[in-house]
């Protein structure tokens, strides 16, 4: 047993530590030594808690049981997961976060003697609000977590799901939160405490179910954060350094992502969280749907353009995801570097379903991350390549967004495409993109259109190089 | 008149919520899923306070109605805490720079 200060001189470390793990992820070279410092912060709060409490009895043999048994599913999870999936991987752990967040607020106030807290009917005021708060933001993580996951997963469809009064319906449940714990503290009461965890998870699902299959980036970095703050609140509770450092920086981290995403898409934050963009705008699509020209090419014409580049630019998107056509794309890469032609790579923020999502499946897929560029750095660079190859993107794309301000997406930043010699884009049929308007991209002179599933059309294309 | 402990600890919040912030801003964004997913397993430090729930059964029994749920966050924040950090030390490893030798 090991006293008390020392105790929360290890948790520091171990907080320290955390913040030397998300450092260290500045750059792809030092990341790895990031993690590492993570896993060794993470050993020694855990080792920490078990030397405090000093109560090796039948209880610990238990704990190590179940300590066993979900770190062996975990570590399944980790080796089995493919790449594609990272999304609705990442969703499904901020709603395991969620729910031991409220797991050991329930346990806390079922047993607050436990933890030092008080006792039964008599928590101290500041510690039942702090475990309340936490377990409400936990559930809301968790539920919303749920629904994310199985609208990444297609179990649930992906379009917004919106009826009347809902916003009005949201905020009325959110002032009811704030009324029970507020009761909840006058009266201890642990039926108040149930119905606050219920309303709490209610407003998870409410919250996710309007928000369409294409912001599920923001949604994953807001829950991110959510999951976060609820382990700030359970660390106020257990007064633990460690937790209490580790949910400011989730928090934050998943702030600044949602803020950067939605900067990506030119929309506000609560733009996006008061949802149904995409189901609003068809309408006012379908209104200007006159057949226009396109040209239409095949495997052959696209890799005659290609071999006569000079120089090619990669635009992947979601789509590429769906196809899992990464591995295909680079080995048509490779085909053309053999024939002397530069490649890189140009990333939208947004494009695909989270935060770096192009850049893992590019990196699975052996892409050396010095070629892959943000926009920021490879926009000027369209004007000067020859052929701009669009696989699985579609509104990272559209010149309207910076020529229409009727334009649902108009000030979104995209990548100047239009300015390369020759576009090729390879997409299913014509059909607009998620955002639910015409792609001005498909009707320019120096557009072919490669009407085919990403993955065969690249193979095609490798095959005719 | 002393000062509540707990100003103490809103004092480390607050200024990890700023450490937080610029350390965020320095991640490059092609490693912002590896971000996340370490983040994640991260977060699940919250198994400190499953394991004190998980070891506060009574003196009869190891299991009452608190110490289960004790239990059952321990194997949550198990999966995240092994699953999170595997996953992310698996894609990190993906990440290679060009071949000098080309």
């Amino acid at each position: 047993m090991i006293s008390a200060n020392l105790s929360a001189v290890f948790y520091l470390i171990s907080g320290v530590l955390f913040i030397l793990a998300l450092r260290g992820l500045s750059s792809p070279e030092t990341s790895r030594q990031g993690n590492f410092f993570g896993i060794m912060g993470m050993v020694i709060a855990i080792s920490v808690t078990f030397l405090s409490i000093g109560n090796f009895s039948t209880g610990f043999i238990f704990v190590l049981i179940f300590l066993l048994i979900g770190g062996l599913v975990g570590a399944f999870i980790a080796y089995k997961i493919p790449m594609t999936a990272m999304p609705e991987l990442v969703a499904g752990f901020h709603s395991l976060v969620g729910l031991a967040a409220v797991f050991v607020a329930i346990s806390a106030f079922l047993n607050p003697s436990a933890f030092g807290l008080g006792f039964p009917g008599n928590i101290k005021l500041a510690s039942l609000i702090e475990m309340s708060i936490g377990a409400a933001i936990g559930a809301i993580t968790f539920s919303g977590s749920v629904i994310a996951f199985l609208k990444l997963q297609g179990i649930m469809s992906g379009s917004p799901i919106t009826f009347k009064g809902q916003h009005a319906l949201n905020a009325l449940i959110l002032i009811s939160i704030v009324i029970l714990i507020y009761l909840l503290c006058s009266t201890q009461s642990s039926n108040v405490f149930w119905i606050l965890l219920a309303i709490s998870f209610i407003v998870g699902f409410l919250l996710i179910i309007p928000i369409g299959g294409a912001d599920m980036p923001v949604v994953i970095s807001m829950l991110n954060s959510y999951s976060g703050w609820a382990a700030a609140g359970i660390g106020f509770t257990l007064e633990n350094t460690a937790l209490i450092i580790t949910g400011a920086l989730v928090g934050s981290s998943g702030a600044i992502l949602s803020y950067i995403m939605c900067k990506g898409m030119n929309r506000s934050f609560f733009n996006v969280i008061l949802g149904g963009f995409g189901a609003t705008e068809q309408s006012s699509s379908s209104q200007n749907k006159e057949q226009r020209p396109v040209k239409n090419g095949n495997a052959d014409d696209a890799a005659f353009l290609m071999k006569n580049a000079s120089s090619v630019i990669i635009v992947p998107g979601y789509g590429m995801a769906v196809a899992q056509a990464q591995h295909a794309l680079r080995e048509m890469v490779d085909t053309l570097k053999k024939n002397g032609i530069k490649v890189s790579y140009a990333i939208h923020p947004v494009a695909g379903r989270m935060p770096g999502h192009m850049n893992v499946l590019l990196a699975e897929a052996n892409v050396p991350y010095d070629e892959v560029f943000e926009l920021e750095e490879i926009n000027n660079d369209f004007a000067n390549a020859d052929v701009a190859f669009v696989i699985g993107a579609n509104d990272v794309t559209n010149p309207v967004a910076k020529t229409d301000p009727q334009s649902p997406i108009y000030g979104m930043p995209v990548l100047d495409v239009e300015k390369c010699k020759s576009v090729l884009f390879v997409k299913r049929s014509l059909s607009p993109g998620y955002a639910g308007i015409d792609n001005e991209l498909f009707y320019r002179e120096n557009t072919l259109m490669l009407f085919a599933d990403a993955k065969k059309m690249t193979e095609d294309i490798t095959k005719n190089l | 008149m002393e000062i509540d402990p707990f100003i103490f600890r809103l004092s480390i919040f607050i200024l990890s919520i700023f450490v937080g912030y610029y350390v965020v801003w320095s991640v490059t964004p092609s490693l912002h899923t590896p971000l996340m997913s370490v983040t994640n397993a991260i977060s699940s430090v919250i198994i400190v306070g499953a394991i004190i729930a998980g070891l506060a059964g009574d003196t009869e029994s190891v299991f009452n109605t608190s110490s289960i749920f004790g239990f059952l966050a321990i194997s949550l924040a198990a999966i995240n805490i092994f699953g999170g950090f595997l996953v992310t030390q698996r894609m990190l490893a993906m990440y290679k720079k060009k071949k000098k030798d080309k």
